[in-house]
């Protein structure tokens, strides 16, 4: 069941508050997209951990609903 | 630790740059997994490439030994470095090049 880039965003929201929060399609499947996520909880964090945070927000669907999420993780400046 | 864990931290630990991908380094099967190869042959990287299509309880086993959903993985001296994402991002920033001892790139 593919999903959507609104679902995407939310589930990340819901995890990351203050997140500021960019996804773009990237083939129109519901299975391809980019994430762009800035949040003040990603600071002093690797970024293996920047990104397991946001995996962990999607609550399981990366790797299985989600085939590819390409992601950029940063702190506000 | 579980069989599967235990042979992956072997293979972890025991080469010092392993790549758990979809595929072989020759024919690698997605597109991601491609894209990583690209970059340490590139670099002229020696690496131990691990299909893990050949095997469903590793296809999964890799993915909680490291808490990370999805494949290609690249481990470096023992430590998880990072998926495709993060390896391009610091091959671009050069870090990977540091980390593997290889001169800054162009």
């Amino acid at each position: 069941m593919p999903m959507e880039a609104s679902e995407i965003e939310t589930l990340i929201r819901q995890s990351l508050p203050d997140a500021k929060v960019i996804i773009r399609d990237l083939a129109g499947d519901g299975d391809h997209f980019a994430a762009e996520v800035v949040s003040e909880s990603f600071r002093g964090k690797s970024r293996v951990q920047q990104h397991q945070l946001v995996y962990e927000a999607l609550k399981g669907n990366m790797g299985g609903e989600l085939h590819a999420l390409a992601l950029q993780t940063s702190v506000p400046d | 630790m579980s069989e599967i864990q235990a042979w992956i931290d072997n293979e972890v630990k025991s080469n010092e740059v392993v790549l758990f991908m979809k595929g072989t380094p020759t024919f690698p099967q997605c597109g991601f997994s491609g894209q990583v190869v690209q970059i340490l042959d590139y670099l002229d990287v020696p690496y131990k490439g691990i299909n893990v299509l050949e095997n469903d309880d590793l296809r999964q086993g890799i993915k909680d030994y490291s808490n990370w959903p999805t494949i290609p993985q690249l481990y470096v001296k023992g430590e998880f470095v990072g998926g495709c994402d993060i390896i391009r991002e610091m091959f671009q920033s050069q870090e990977l090049q540091e980390i593997l001892g290889k001169p800054a790139t162009a």
